[in-house]
């Protein structure tokens, strides 16, 4: 039976859905920086509870703040999209399965977007 | 399709097995998740409304102040750390330790334990130092 994989495939290692493990690997990668960087949101959040809007805008204008805060967004927008798609995977079978899995992904993507934009905006001060 | 009931043995289903705590921590690992993925509209709105402008960062500050706000963040912290000690948990099967039958249900248990316990201390930091 292996003869029906041309040696190329079989050396790539990508299997039948093409993407390997990757999907395994990247939950994996992002539930290790999730740990991180997630930890440094608790305590920045935690530390402007009793700050005013200036405040806020003072310790987003921070560009160690600003730089962190966007890899809290990618990397957690990343993991949360992964382990949805899991979750639709095992559970929705049929029709409504392919458009719950777009709206992941819009919805992932709509988090981090916004997220990303508001982070600049603060970053650069407009 | 024939109706005749076949005399050979099916795979067991999840409705024969004895519950046990990891079969519990799976399925709030993927509860906590759920509501970790929904509740990142809260972290949007925060950040969003920073960047508009003093009127919208009020808003949502008032919101986050009140009692119900307040309630969701309690809750999203408990979720953020069960899934965070759920997910250390796996990280370390991953590397093929603590699968051991008692090991296991163990580090379920513990799961739950650490993330009440941790999200009780996060909180009495967060009353008595800030």
């Amino acid at each position: 039976m292996e003869n029906f994989r041309t040696p190329l495939r079989r050396v790539r290692g990508l299997g039948a859905t093409r993407g390997g493990t990757d999907h395994f690997w990247h939950q994996r990668l992002t539930a290790v920086s999730n740990i991180v960087l997630i930890t440094f949101f608790v305590v920045l959040a935690i530390s402007l509870h009793h700050d005013n809007y200036l405040g806020v805008r003072d310790a987003f204008g921070n560009p160690f703040v600003g730089i962190v805060m966007a890899l809290v967004v990618l990397s957690a927008t990343y993991h949360m999209k992964l382990g949805m798609q899991v979750i639709i995977e095992d559970y929705v079978h049929g029709g409504a399965k392919m458009p719950l899995l777009i709206l992941n992904t819009f919805f992932a993507f709509v988090i981090a977007a916004a997220s990303l934009i508001a982070i600049l905006k603060m970053s650069f001060g407009g | 399709m024939s109706d005749v009931k076949s005399a050979r043995p099916l795979s067991p289903h999840l409705t024969i097995y004895k519950f046990r705590p990891t079969m519990a921590m799976s399925i709030m690992h993927r509860i906590t998740g759920g509501a970790l993925y929904v509740g990142t509209l809260f972290f949007v709105w925060w950040l969003v409304a920073a960047a508009s402008g003093p009127d919208a960062y009020e808003t949502a500050a008032n919101f986050f102040g009140s009692i119900i706000g307040e309630l969701i963040l309690f809750g999203y912290s408990w979720a953020l750390l069960h899934h965070a000690f759920g997910g250390i948990r796996h990280l370390t099967w991953d590397t093929g330790h603590g699968l051991q039958k008692e090991t296991s249900t163990r580090m379920a248990q513990m799961t739950l334990v650490a993330s009440l316990v941790a999200t009780i201390v996060l909180w009495l930091i967060i009353v008595i130092f800030t």
